[in-house]
């Protein structure tokens, strides 16, 4: 309780300073706009629904590309893991994708799927994929070999192995892959939203373009806030307790 | 006692006949960067059902690897392991291992460690399962502790949590590889009375692994010397002392002194 009530008068001092910012008239309000603008314009979206619409078809684009991006890298992970041929190609191949920064993804999507939601799509699965390739690869390579050996003693196979002792010792560093990965995944997005129109649904990204095609920095910071209050509420409730809970299991500090 | 009380639990728990091991010239080499280490040289060696068998001797003599061999988690070059007459072909649950580090699963809290293997054999429920880890681990007195994570127990605790472990299945034999090497002396001393104990009621053959001379004399019916390059038994003693003995006797101090005379002489002619 004090911590959030610490937490709220910090925020509310950082608006009443932007509040005072703006009564000063340093910049224009075309430029910066005060607290209360940017309220109204988000109470309007809010209302009229857009923000809710453009919220669904983002998180729809981030979730369905994230989900596949774990759902493929997994497995392949664990493939380079266990076989080095695969370790020294596809292994080093995404531990070299991995450094290319997810954006410069998107014209490439452009000219493979042009202006449709599978150039969305396969951003997004890019800034996920790699990173969860090595995460897994290096998480298994982390497994005391004791652990599948202790396993084999009390009567475990290949599979339940695999599923039952590699995988859940490997997770500390899956699941910071992932964490990784979403990063990755939620700021290309953003940027592709924000560089290419497409007519099937416009995200959060759009409106953010758009916004600043209409000069209302309203939006524009509006729309900012939003972004970084999605990525605060998948953080705290996504990976927060799950990396609790493997803190408190391991014993491993904060 | 935690008395569990459906039918197929106290099957479950019912004392299964201890295994005779024979071995019989197994020898094991390992390749390594400073050439052919020949871990070991024709042993032979056969424990009886429900023995308690302590090979003891300098580090790398072969101890584990002899315990590996036996587990199924390595192969002899050459020779044979049986148990009950049945060559052992690769690891299984009628022997288990307690290795030297606990070897805990640390994503699972020590209940679920314990319910690992049981869930491993079939026609069990899942209740009967619960029932049998709870008796396991109040059998090595932890039932306070079943929901501790594995990193809160103490280094005692975890390697109580790893015998219950391995007694969960319930084994025909236990192979256990140093297991107090890394405790203090007061809480390995309490761990004695209490594998004796936990022998006895649950009757197992036993392989124990270990450095410490007093520690076999206690432990063991058998003490069985190794010598190391070539990895070889080099001689056997018989305790004979009624149990359960204690770690502070005059009559043990004198079996762990002739053995100790043995292994001086070993060191003095290898080197
Ligand atoms: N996996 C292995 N690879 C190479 N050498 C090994 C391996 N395991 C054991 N050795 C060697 O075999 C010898 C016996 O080892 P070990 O059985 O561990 O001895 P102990 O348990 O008696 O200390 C040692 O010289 C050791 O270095
Ligand atoms: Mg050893």
């Amino acid at each position: 309780m004090r911590r959030f009530l610490s937490a709220l008068a910090f925020f509310a001092l950082l608006i009443a300073l932007w509040q005072a910012l703006y009564d000063l008239k340093i910049w224009s309000p075309v430029l910066l706009p005060s607290p209360v603008q940017v309220v109204r314009y988000l109470q309007g979206a809010i209302v009229d629904q857009t923000l809710l619409h453009s919220t669904i078809i983002t998180m729809r684009r981030l979730l369905t590309g994230y989900f596949f991006g774990i759902v493929v890298g997994l497995p392949l992970g664990l493939l380079t893991a266990r076989w080095t041929l695969l370790r020294d190609t596809l292994g080093t191949t995404a531990l070299g994708l991995q450094t290319l920064p997810s954006v410069c993804w998107v014209p490439l999507a452009l000219l493979w799927f042009g202006q449709t939601e599978a150039a969305m799509l396969f951003v997004v699965i890019m800034g996920t994929l790699w990173s969860v390739i090595i995460a897994t690869d290096t998480g298994v390579r982390h497994v005391p070999p004791i652990y599948p050996r202790a396993a084999l003693t009390m009567g475990s196979k290949r599979l339940h192995i695999w599923l039952k002792v590699i995988l859940p010792a490997s997770l500390p560093f899956i699941v910071s892959g992932m964490k990784q990965g979403w990063a990755f995944a939620w700021r290309s997005l953003m940027a592709a939203e924000i560089y290419v129109t497409i007519l099937t649904g416009f995200g959060l990204g759009q409106l953010l373009h758009f916004g600043r095609e209409q000069q209302a920095m309203e939006q524009v910071i509006g729309i900012m806030i939003v972004i970084v209050l999605i990525g605060l509420l998948v953080d705290k409730t996504l990976f927060s307790p799950i990396e609790r809970f493997l803190h408190r299991r391991w014993g491993t500090s904060q | 006692m935690f008395r569990p009380k459906t039918g197929s639990v106290t099957q479950e728990l019912e004392l299964v006949a201890p295994s005779k091991l024979s071995i019989d010239n197994v020898s094991k080499s390992f390749h390594t960067a400073t050439g052919n280490v020949l871990a070991l040289d024709r042993v032979s060696l056969n424990v009886n059902e429900g023995e308690f068998v302590c090979l003891v001797g300098p580090s790398g003599c072969g101890k584990t690897t002899l315990l590996n061999i036996i587990a199924g988690l390595e192969k002899p070059d050459s020779g044979t392991v049986l148990t009950d007459g049945k060559p052992v072909t690769g690891p299984g649950r009628d022997r288990l291992v307690m290795f030297q580090e606990s070897a805990l699963f640390p994503w699972l809290n020590a209940f679920g460690n314990v319910l690992f293997p049981l869930k491993l054999k079939p026609n069990l429920s899942n209740k009967d399962r619960r029932d049998v880890a709870k008796y396991y681990l109040e059998l090595v007195g932890l039932t306070r502790f079943e929901r501790a994570n594995i990193h809160e127990l103490s280094g005692g605790m975890k390697q109580r949590v790893a015998l219950a472990r391995a007694l969960a299945p319930n084994p025909r034999v236990l192979l256990m590889d140093e297991p107090f090497a890394a405790l203090d002396a007061l809480t390995r001393e309490q761990f004695y009375g209490d594998l004796q104990t936990i022998w006895k009621e649950r009757k197992k053959t036993i392989v124990f692994v270990t450095h410490n001379v007093r520690e076999a004399c206690c432990l063991g019916d058998r003490v069985l010397l190794f010598s190391p390059n070539p990895g070889r038994i080099q001689e056997e003693f018989h305790v004979d002392l009624p149990r359960p003995r204690e770690m502070n006797t005059s009559e043990l101090a004198t079996y762990a002194a002739r053995i100790m005379r043995s292994l001086k002489q070993q060191a003095a002619t290898t080197t």
